[in-house]
């Protein structure tokens, strides 16, 4: 291997190493906050990636129409509970009318904003930010549905679910992008030269709004309200449903936060790698792996970890490309062998 | 005695069941607005579980009235939003994160409603407890015991709450601490907070609280103004088992 | 009108062996699926319903079994060492057997002393791991697979057709439910039905919770490489492929559809998934007009369904409708006289049994126990009482090695406790009980309390699955019973233990630990909870024992039951003894009266 090979092999580490850590980071959060384990993280990717992708060939993708039938079975379940207490109460609150009125709105707006513009003319940053606003609704409107009324069951019985949501999101990927794979336009097409190497813009712009990014997230952890309100429901859950913080909102946040990192991650690549509907799992088991040697808990070293898997994968990718998987999917094994070592209580039922 | 229109809480035939075990059968309780009132009683009586199920955090039947409304499935959330709030016996706090996040974090739902005066509160709480104020960058899991319990009544007091519910405020913590504790809980009534103190340590709930109610076994033993109570005799024995010793004597 | 087990049983077996003679042979081949798949998914009831773990991984254990025969049969030239097994299925099967029982005890050793989501996670790893690596490897055809296996004969008779290999299926997979149900109603049994719910209590009754965890690990294992050796040999073709993490999670997909805490729900859920993922195949492309794998999105659907309406799965549904009787008390049933279990040498009276001296517990600034010394003799009962929060549990902890402490000592028949595990302690004597109620609400009185006298029996996994223990285990039985009707059970024992009113189930802890032979019981609140007259029959019950020379240690805040019961009392506040002696001179010290009722300022 020369100098040559290696920044390049080290390019490709880093970039899918800075996907994976927010993947990573993502998942430590939605895990830490309602104990879910994320496994549709990756799906988020595919389909922010892949609605990109059919927003730039000009096609309104027919995700739009599957967000407001979500919608519309969200709104129906809020305003039979509404109807169903306020009944108990005497007296109606009709709050959850008008919440119900801008959610459909907004998916009208989108679906109208899908048909009428010429997709494929508009500016990447407008594509980008349609994207975007069509797929993170999934985030809250899914845990609603699926997760919200089992919010108490056994971590088990979540992952479970997770699972499932998971194998089925797959196949509506199937069902609304085909089996084609799809790659976008770069940002930039300009490259741009470390000592001999030439290296892709679209590197530097992941590394970038990867750091961005998670600069953005620590702030609004370690600074406003809201973020050490979240914080707050994974150190106490009591604690913080005391302080009027319901289980039911920091759901809906740190999923909508899940799928609005996801779905920016795929923007991110899918200039540099060709995505397919069932991609997705893969990349956030990587994710997974990084969270994992954080110990499902410590940040900055899943962080780190998740780096580390895009660093390792790039290079046996280089010396043994065979064994890619197996060696990334082997990392874990040490960790678990010393937690295993160092943990000694028995595990009793939550 | 007590005017209905007065009443912060009003509670009707509370019933709270673990599976077949009922923990509390009828419970009726009020608490009028700008008083103390007290809930004594030996360990088990269901003291806890009853400040449990007026706050959501347990399922029960009955009657919840706060605040002159009907609360049809009492919901923490909602509750704490409308002016209770809950010190728990134990403490729930953030352990990890700061003395004053715990403490901001105690205003989130005013911060949410728009409410921006977080700071006036803020400074009242420090003003009322210094120790915290020194302690302030901290992590909330390195206090002693006594700072930790301040720290959870500043935590809810952060919440302007109009009726405060602590429950066994002086547990484990030395007579020293304990009298300021209870300092702290005149203090409050002084400024207008109502509050519903349960405790085991009875001689000073009793000194400090305008009412008192004694649960036994799950039911309301004895209630009355504290100061009367405060003399009784059957209270005592009602703690250290006294009370079938009693029955002997009687009998013989 | 109920029927009997047994009649379904056999009405069952008659359909089998008559179906392949029937049947067409495309309905032969899904049968053929079904029984493999329900044979995994019976490892997973296993490892899931009963002991509570996740596997997503199990796809690439039947991957293992299935390679390992496929490589031993088809290659030419094997290494020397491996020479003696080549070209025969059944000599590959061993091998296949050991080999992935190796690697089950290694990935199980990683996993499974972590917390729950480690093990879901690393099967996750492994199973896409062992996937690439069957793709990978070139001996193993990589991603073009192993053909022409050879057929195995059985008997001289070789299983060429799928008509034939459908009996070796359904007769293997009738083999492991008889097995795994045998398991489950022995010692060993009992032991790993614990590990949902139960293991803090069955740590403290001598069990190795982490032992019952790899037993069934393994066990799950195994089936799935014996169904992935008969799956080679019947398609007598494989590939990667039906080895991936999709298969995995479809495995796990029909135990928890088919209901995932029964034996029968495996074959259920094999059955259903199996069957309507053909229909659903045929049906989808014509609907949604295009081809691919829109089954999935049914699947995923449907088990996030069940999750929210039926976690317990269809057979829970199904058995309600049909009219059997399936719980099966006959293996519960005394069965004519059996041996008595042998029992320690109890100590003499007034023998000192436990002794704690000057433990001091601190929780980082805090001291929960401060120079807390206390003694309790054989025939004695002694109250360790207090007001809330002083350090009474903790104290407890100390006594019974959950717990170890800062400075000081506990010792325990002479014995010090430092270092000993809960499970050591039992074994040498020691039985408790716990303030929350810990039993396993599913399974009868009599089983329950028959976990407590888990360490009198030794017989293991293997003579368990083959119903060789029977006599010890009907002398566990037996002693299980006896206590039971000591304490005043003995109208319950086939009740299940979670119908018991509070009372009752305290009383069950009690003959629990009586199982094990103590001779120092250590009880966790023994009345909350109980009414006036249960009350009195337990005091009742432990003068009995008291004047058998048991020594026991109660933690209690009844304050009427302690006084008319208990020799001695110790009063903690603030983690420290403030005062030790008769009922009488408690009641009236006034520093206890002040640390009850606050200082009288």
């Amino acid at each position: 291997m020369n100098f040559q090979i290696a920044v390049l092999l080290g390019q490709d580490g880093v970039t899918n190493g800075a996907i994976y850590a927010l993947l990573a980071l993502s998942i430590l959060l939605v895990f830490t906050v309602t104990r879910i384990l994320l496994i549709p993280q990756g799906e988020f990717v595919t389909f922010g990636a892949l609605t990109m992708a059919a927003i730039q060939s000009g096609k309104p993708t027919a995700l739009g129409w599957l967000l407001l039938a979500l919608v519309l079975i969200d709104c129906a379940l809020d305003l039979r509970q509404m109807w169903k207490t306020g009944k108990q109460a005497g007296a109606m609150n009709y709050g959850e009318i008008k919440w119900s009125a801008i959610k459909i709105g907004y998916t009208a707006m989108l679906l109208v904003l899908l048909h009428s513009l010429t997709l494929a003319d508009i500016p990447m940053l407008a594509q980008a930010l349609l994207t975007l606003a069509l797929v993170v609704p999934f985030g809250p409107i899914l845990y609603r549905l699926f997760f919200q009324p089992i919010a108490s069951a056994h971590s088990l019985v979540l992952l479970i679910v997770s699972i499932a949501l998971h194998v089925a999101m797959v196949g509506i990927g199937l069902l609304l992008f085909g089996p084609e794979g799809a790659r976008t336009a770069p940002f930039s097409d300009s490259g741009f030269r470390l000592g001999p190497v030439m290296l892709k813009s679209q590197t530097l712009w992941v590394i970038l709004v990867s750091i961005a990014l998670i600069v953005m997230l620590f702030i609004a952890f370690e600074r406003t309200l809201y973020g050490k309100a979240l914080r707050a429901t994974a150190v106490n859950r009591m604690g913080a449903r005391l302080m009027g913080i319901s289980p039911v909102f920091a759901g809906k946040v740190t999923f909508a936060m899940a799928t609005f990192i996801g779905a920016l991650s795929g923007i991110l690549i899918a200039p540099i790698t060709t995505l397919y509907f069932d991609s997705g799992f893969i990349i956030s088991l990587k994710g997974f792996v990084g969270a994992i040697i954080g110990g499902l808990a410590s940040y900055p070293i899943a962080a780190i970890g998740a780096v580390a898997v895009g660093m390792v994968e790039a290079f046996s990718m280089f010396w043994a490309s065979n064994y890619k998987e197996i060696i990334v999917f082997t990392l874990i094994i040490p960790f678990l062998l010393w937690r295993s070592l160092t943990s000694r209580h028995v595990e009793e039922e939550e | 005695m007590m005017n209905a229109s007065e009443l912060l809480l009003d509670v009707r035939q509370l019933r709270v069941a673990y599976g077949k075990v009922e923990a509390l059968t009828g419970i009726d309780l009020r608490v009028p607005k700008g008083q103390i009132v007290t809930v004594i009683g030996p360990n088990g009586a269901g003291k806890t579980t009853l400040l449990s199920a007026i706050m959501g955090i347990l399922p029960s039947k009955g009657e919840v009235h706060f605040d002159g409304r009907l609360q049809p499935v009492p919901e923490v959330e909602k509750l704490v939003g409308q002016g209770l709030g809950l010190v728990p016996e134990k403490r729930e706090l953030f352990a990890t994160m700061s003395v004053q996040d715990n403490l901001e974090l105690g205003a989130f739902l005013r911060y949410r409603r728009g409410d921006r005066h977080l700071a006036t509160t803020l400074a009242e709480v420090y003003s009322l407890f210094p120790r915290l104020f020194e302690r302030r960058h901290q992590q909330a899991g390195t206090l002693s015991g006594g700072e930790r319990q301040m720290l959870a009544i500043g935590r809810a007091l952060m919440g302007k709450p109009q009726l405060l519910m602590l429950d066994e405020p002086s547990l484990g913590l030395a007579p020293l601490i304990t009298r300021e504790i209870f300092r702290i809980i005149t203090d409050l009534r002084r400024q207008g907070v109502s509050i519903l103190l349960v405790e085991q340590n009875a001689r000073a709930a009793l000194k400090v609280a305008d009412y008192a109610y004694v649960l036994e076994g799950g039911a309301v033993a004895m209630e009355g103004p504290a100061a009367q109570l405060a003399d009784d005799q059957r209270v005592i024995e009602a703690y250290l088992g006294l009370a079938s010793k009693h029955q002997e004597l009687l009998a013989s | 009108m109920m029927l009997k087990p047994r009649a379904i049983l056999t009405l069952f077996i008659l359909i089998l062996l008559l179906s392949p003679l029937l049947l067409p042979t495309y309905q032969i081949t899904l049968l053929n699926y079904i029984g493999l798949y329900a044979l995994v998914v019976l490892g997973l009831v296993l490892l899931t319903g009963v002991g509570g773990m996740t596997s997503f991984g199990q796809a690439a254990f039947v991957g293992l079994g299935a390679y390992a025969s496929a490589y031993l049969t088809t290659t030419e030239q094997l290494p020397d060492w491996l020479a003696w097994a080549g070209h025969s299925p059944w000599l590959a099967l061993l091998v296949g057997i050991a080999l992935t029982a190796v690697v089950a005890l290694i990935l199980g050793a990683l996993t499974l002393r972590l917390s729950g989501h480690y093990l879901p996670l690393g099967t996750i790893a492994w199973g896409i791991s062992l996937y690439y690596l069957f793709g990978t490897v070139e001996q193993l055809g990589g991603h073009t697979g192993v053909s022409n296996l050879p057929v195995i004969s059985l008997f001289g008779i070789a299983l060429d057709k799928g008509e034939k290999m459908f009996y070796l299926i359904w007769a293997v997979l009738l083999l492991a439910i008889v097995i795994t149900q045998n398991l489950l109603n022995s010692r060993e049994g009992r032991a790993i039905r614990a590990l949902k719910g139960g293991q803090l209590m069955a740590e403290a009754m001598g069990v190795n919770t982490f032992r019952s965890k790899l037993v069934i690990f393994l066990i799950s294992a195994l089936f799935a490489a014996v169904s992935g050796w008969l799956y080679a040999h019947t398609q007598r073709f494989i590939n990667p492929t039906p080895f991936g993490l999709s298969m995995g999670i479809d495995y796990l997909f029909m135990a928890l559809i088919g209901g995932v805490a029964s034996v029968w729900g495996a074959l259920v859920g094999a059955g259903v998934l199996t069957m309507l993922k053909q229909w659903l195949q045929d049906l989808l492309p014509h609907l949604l007009g295009s081809d691919g794998q829109y089954e999935t999105i049914i699947f995923g659907l449907l088990i996030i369904a069940v999750m929210h309406r039926s976690p317990g799965g269809l057979w829970p549904i199904l058995m309600r409708f049909i009219p059997v009787k399936l719980k099966s008390r006959q293996l519960l049933q005394e069965d004519g006289p059996a041996v008595r279990l042998d029992q320690r040498r109890p100590p003499r009276q007034g023998d000192l049994i436990l002794e704690a001296q000057q433990v001091t517990r601190r929780f980082g600034g805090l001291i929960a126990n401060n120079n807390m010394s206390l003694q309790v003799h054989a025939g004695e009962i002694v109250a360790l009482i207090g007001p809330n929060g002083a350090g009474k549990s903790t104290m407890f902890n100390q006594l019974s090695a959950v717990d170890t402490p800062t400075s000081g000592e506990v010792r325990f028949l002479g014995q010090s406790l430092k270092g000993k595990s809960s499970r050591e302690v039992a074994a040498m004597g020691m039985s408790r009980t716990f303030q929350h109620v810990k039993l396993l609400p599913g399974m009868t009185v009599l089983e329950n309390v028959a976990i407590g006298a888990h360490l009198r029996g030794e017989r293991g996994v293997l003579s368990a699955a083959l119903r060789l223990e029977r006599a010890e285990e009907q002398s566990l039985l037996q002693e299980a019973r006896y206590q039971l009707q000591r304490v005043g059970l003995g109208d319950y024992l086939y009740e299940e233990a979670g119908s018991l009113a509070l009372g009752q189930q305290r009383i069950l802890e009690i003959a629990r630990a009586l199982c094990a032979d103590p001779c120092l019981l250590l009880l966790d609140e023994p009345a909350a909870g109980l009414r006036f007259k249960e009350k009195q029959a337990l005091a009742e019950l432990l003068q009995k024992l008291r004047g058998e020379g048991m020594a026991i240690l109660l933690v209690e805040h009844d304050m009427d039951f302690v006084m008319g019961l208990v020799d001695r009392i110790v009063v903690m506040e603030f983690g420290e003894k403030i005062a030790e002696g008769l009922p009488q001179d408690i009641q009236t010290n006034p520093a206890v009266l002040e640390a009850y009722l606050g200082g009288a300022e």
